[in-house]
């Protein structure tokens, strides 16, 4: 590249001019959906609401140099969902540019620049597909006005194709490289103004053609990680943190950790008390020449801990506690006709309880950062799901303004919400700051990452229903008891809030009349936090498997019956149904729509041959989940052979997300999913005693390995239409997959699953 | 001093004899593809080859490897099992996050020099010990498949 980094487009405009030109557009009218409800001045849905929104600036997000190399930034984090290669390739679509002249380029923590970028709760397409396309959309005009303008000819006579504009009459054309100086001349085009292609004129978006833009560094071990980072002079840290949520260090004793070979520093770091928020717990931390001397040291330190309130988390005594609360009435949050009457009035009753335990992401790559603080500016390097965050955190600690701050992103080794909370941002920060500045990498053990992790909640489900002649629900019940994640923010936080409630236990879209959904109480004694598809595992866990209970028990069959509760196509407002949340999507654009539920749960159904002859100890098992806004069925083909041993031959998802971008990425997402979802069924379990995490390492933390891979997993996408909302597609995988295999091990063994993770349930 | 073969260069390196090997790559060495998942041999993130045996390194102290001949992901392409493996794997886009694939390459790689045409059994046993928690799998193993197709091809 002959002008690296070189913005040649960004010169002579004013980011100033560039929003003036945006205050006029709105939302509306450069993208073509229907009708926003602009009266929503109060609420703000989809990008709107999130911190800092969207930016679909070109002079952000896209350059060219002069040897024609378009360099387009990627302002979302990659942790394998492919949005290095997604959201640049929609940029490059508009921007008519050869995709194999473009070059990606990670932002670095700047929402104000770039818009949102906290990568979580599947939105990223969702909410910049359009801002992408404008920004692509916006480069293109640039170019042809700068083409026109050399040729002196109407811009209409002249079109941008395959990184060139070609004037129309004479053939004539010129590159983009060529172009670039004088494209930046060029105002940057009111949005109102701008020319969106006609999706069938997409070259890239949809196609699911091109490769991974960063496959070949990460065959090559060249690829970069939070954990990778090395800078001069650099020192490596390991830190010896609380076992304990809410305790510190009484008292320490650096002296032996200083006697090992390579150790430099020993250094104490500061105790946040609860609520935790995206605090470091504290800790000691040792630095030294290598992390494998700072492990030593480590291991050296002689730590006496203050454990605190919480040194009597007992997971089994805390289910106990979760069982007695889901037993009694609680907080309302949905009531739809009178489940009590109704239930008394019923045919049958029938009434169940499932429990998914605490979960650790567990992200191949544990948690990294790297801080180096020098002549007043302070620069971070590591795997974050909100660099912004990130920034902002490290500049308080260190009393900065976030200005001076600067958070370079790296790729990220797995995500999956862990990433999302930089307390080891943080810790890096103090670090650095202990040692005059000097750059300073902390490194999580896989030991520290399931000890201190923010642990997804642990929670009993209790459903009751009352049946009619034919076994159909006429009124359900469903108690939903879990410690919530406002507790990591405010500890007075005792009840699930709107955005849990929202994830698939309030918002049930079924055709029964007496609905109750009641939320008792629950004391988070851990840090709780997000995990991949968050409280839609136990949700949709209880709510897919008490449903096949009930199928089970009117003697129909499972899959029939589920469409029957899901009752005929219909849109729903997610407010009709409690949910105030949604997704943060707008209720008018994002209603809950069974018939797009209906239609995965037949497509999944007739891929999956629902209904073929299986062998003895052969079962399939269906359950379907809507949420991030998209709709999601799975059937799943066990084995259960006579020792209890389970094996999947075979698993069908139907996905319908709306429009996809990058096809191949929707079905490796789905994929992965259904490998997670089964190793949350099968494996996964945090649990605490004495207040601390039992499990240390991938020896008592099992997470889902080849052998336990399904032979065939096939996705089935529906096809979307661009004039759509799009929907979610990182997380809204998992749900659907542990109660499809429960349920497919009841139709197998006729045993039924009520308490994850199965482990050792079946054996004989 | 201990003298050291990584990918073909020979060096001495001044640390303790019970350092890991994946430490001093790392962290020394300035390796940095061959990465840290467990730090017990539980992962397979760590996987290299010593002597073209595939050994988790994390575990391996470099007295262990003393003028053994030591090849990691930035090496294993030079062979013609590991750049068709590397190929497969950008063919069938197997990574998602990417941070375990050089283990899982490193552990293909000496599956393929062992046994170039492995049953699916053989894929399975051979990579179970190498940890995907995107869940790649079904795509790694395609990727085997279509690397020791490719090799047989060859031959």
């Amino acid at each position: 590249m002959s002008a690296p980094v070189d913005r040649v487009i960004v010169a002579n405009v004013s980011r100033r001019r560039f929003l003036q030109g945006m205050s006029l557009g709105g939302l509306v009218l450069a993208v073509g959906y229907p009708s926003i409800a602009r009266a929503q001045e109060a609420k703000k849905y989809g990008a709107d609401g999130m911190p800092n929104g969207w930016v679909d600036n070109p002079l952000a997000f896209v350059s060219i140099a002069e040897d024609g190399t378009v360099t387009i930034v990627c302002h979302r984090s990659e942790m394998g969902q492919g949005v290095r290669t997604g959201m640049p390739m929609i940029v490059a679509d508009e921007l008519e540019a050869d995709w194999k002249r473009v070059r990606v380029a990670q932002a670095t923590g700047d929402e104000k620049k770039f818009g949102n970028q906290d990568t979580d709760g599947s939105r990223s397409t969702r909410h910049f597909f359009e801002p992408m396309r404008r920004c692509g959309a916006a480069a293109r005009t640039m170019l042809e006005a700068a083409a026109a303008e050399r040729w002196k000819v109407p811009v209409s006579e002249v079109e941008a194709k395959n990184h060139e504009v070609v004037h129309r009459a004479t053939g004539k054309r010129l590159g983009y490289g060529a172009l670039a100086k004088a494209a930046a001349t060029q105002p940057v085009p009111a949005r109102e103004t701008l020319r969106l292609k006609d999706p069938k004129q997409f070259r890239y978006i949809g196609k699911g053609q091109l490769k991974l833009v960063d496959g070949r560094d990460i065959a090559t071990g060249k690829a970069q990680y939070g954990i990778d980072t090395r800078l001069p002079g650099m020192l490596y840290a390991v830190v010896a943190r609380p076992p304990v949520y809410g305790g510190k260090v009484a008292s320490f004793d650096p002296a032996e950790a200083l006697k090992v070979p390579g150790v430099e520093r020993v250094v104490e770091i500061e105790a946040s008390p609860p609520p935790a928020h995206f605090n470091p717990v504290g800790g000691v931390a040792v630095l030294a020449r290598n992390t494998w001397a700072a492990m030593q040291g480590r291991r050296a330190l002689k730590i006496t801990w203050d454990d605190g309130p919480n040194a009597g988390y007992d997971s089994t005594a805390y289910k106990a506690s979760l069982e007695e609360s889901a037993r009694k009435a609680g907080k309302v949050v949905r009531n739809d006709g009178d489940f009590t009457a109704a239930a008394a009035g019923a045919a049958g009753r029938h009434e169940a309880e499932y429990y998914v335990p605490h979960l650790a992401h567990a992200t191949m790559e544990p948690p990294a950062a790297t801080v180096r603080i020098a002549n007043g500016k302070c620069e971070v390097w590591g795997c974050f799901q909100s660099p912004q965050a990130a920034r902002d955190l490290v500049a308080k600690r260190l009393g900065m303004s976030a200005d001076d701050v600067t958070v370079h992103v790296t790729l990220l080794g797995g995500g999956f919400g862990r990433k999302s909370k930089p307390d080891y941002a943080i810790e890096a920060a103090v670090l650095s700051k202990a040692v005059d500045g000097k750059p300073v990498k902390v490194t999580w053990t896989r030991e520290d990452d399931l000890h201190n992790s923010y642990y997804h909640t642990v929670s009993v489900e209790h459903l009751e229903a009352g049946v009619d002649g034919q076994g159909k629900p006429v009124a359900w019940l469903h108690r939903s008891v879990a410690p919530t994640i406002i507790s990591t923010f405010n500890p007075a936080a005792k009840n699930e809030a709107a955005f849990e409630l929202g994830m698939g236990v309030i918002n049930v879209p079924f055709a029964i009349p007496n609905i109750r959904i009641e939320n008792p109480e629950a004391v988070a004694h851990t840090r709780i936090g997000w995990f991949r598809s968050v409280s839609n595992i136990p949700h949709a866990f209880a709510v897919q498997s008490f449903v096949a209970e009930l199928a089970a028990a009117a003697g129909r069959d499972p899959k029939d019956f589920l469409l029957e509760v899901i009752g005929p196509a219909r849109q729903v407002s997610p407010e009709m149904l409690g949910d105030t949340w949604n997704h943060g999507e707008s209720p008018e654009r994002y209603p809950v729509d069974t018939g797009r539920l209906r239609r995965v749960v037949e497509t999944a159904a007739r891929e999956a041959g629902w209904g073929r002859k299986l062998p003895k100890g052969r079962g399939l098992g269906i359950a379907a989940h809507y949420s991030f806004v998209s709709y999601i069925a799975a059937v799943v083909e066990v084995a259960v052979d006579d020792k209890g041993a389970i094996t999947v031959p075979r698993v069908d998802m139907a996905v319908d997300c709306g429009a996809t971008v990058n096809p191949d990425r929707v079905r490796s997402q789905m994929e992965g999913a259904c490998v997670m979802g089964l190793g949350i069924a099968t494996l996964g379990e945090i649990s605490f005693k004495d207040g601390r995490v039992q499990q240390n390492n991938f020896d008592a933390y099992e997470v889902t390995r080849m052998v336990g891979t399904p032979r065939e997993i096939r996705v089935h996408i529906i096809p979307g239409d661009y004039s759509k909302p799009m929907g979610g597609v990182g997380e809204p995988g998992v749900p659907p997959i542990p109660p499809a295999l429960c349920n497919a091990i009841f139709a197998a063994t006729g045993k039924r699953i009520r308490r994850l993770p199965i482990r050792d349930q079946l054996t004989v | 001093m201990i003298p050291l073969d990584i990918n073909g260069k020979r060096q001495n390196v001044d640390l303790p004899g019970e350092t890991p090997l994946l430490w001093t790559l790392r962290d020394e060495l300035g390796l940095t593809g061959t990465k840290f998942g467990c730090g017990m041999a539980l992962c397979g993130a760590c996987t290299v080859h010593v002597d073209g045996q595939p050994v988790r390194s994390c575990i391996t102290p470099i007295s262990a490897v003393a003028s053994k001949k030591v090849v990691t992901i930035e090496a294993v392409g030079a062979d013609a099992v590991g750049k068709a493996l590397q190929a497969a794997w950008v063919d069938k886009g197997v990574p998602q996050c990417g941070y375990c694939q050089a283990g899982q390459i490193m552990s293909a790689a000496a599956l393929l020099k062992r046994t170039p045409k492995p049953s699916e059994t053989q894929i399975d046993e051979a990579m179970n010990g190498n940890i995907c928690r995107c869940g790649t799998y079904t795509r790694i193993r395609a990727a085997i498949k279509q690397a020791a197709a490719q090799q047989g091809g060859t031959r």
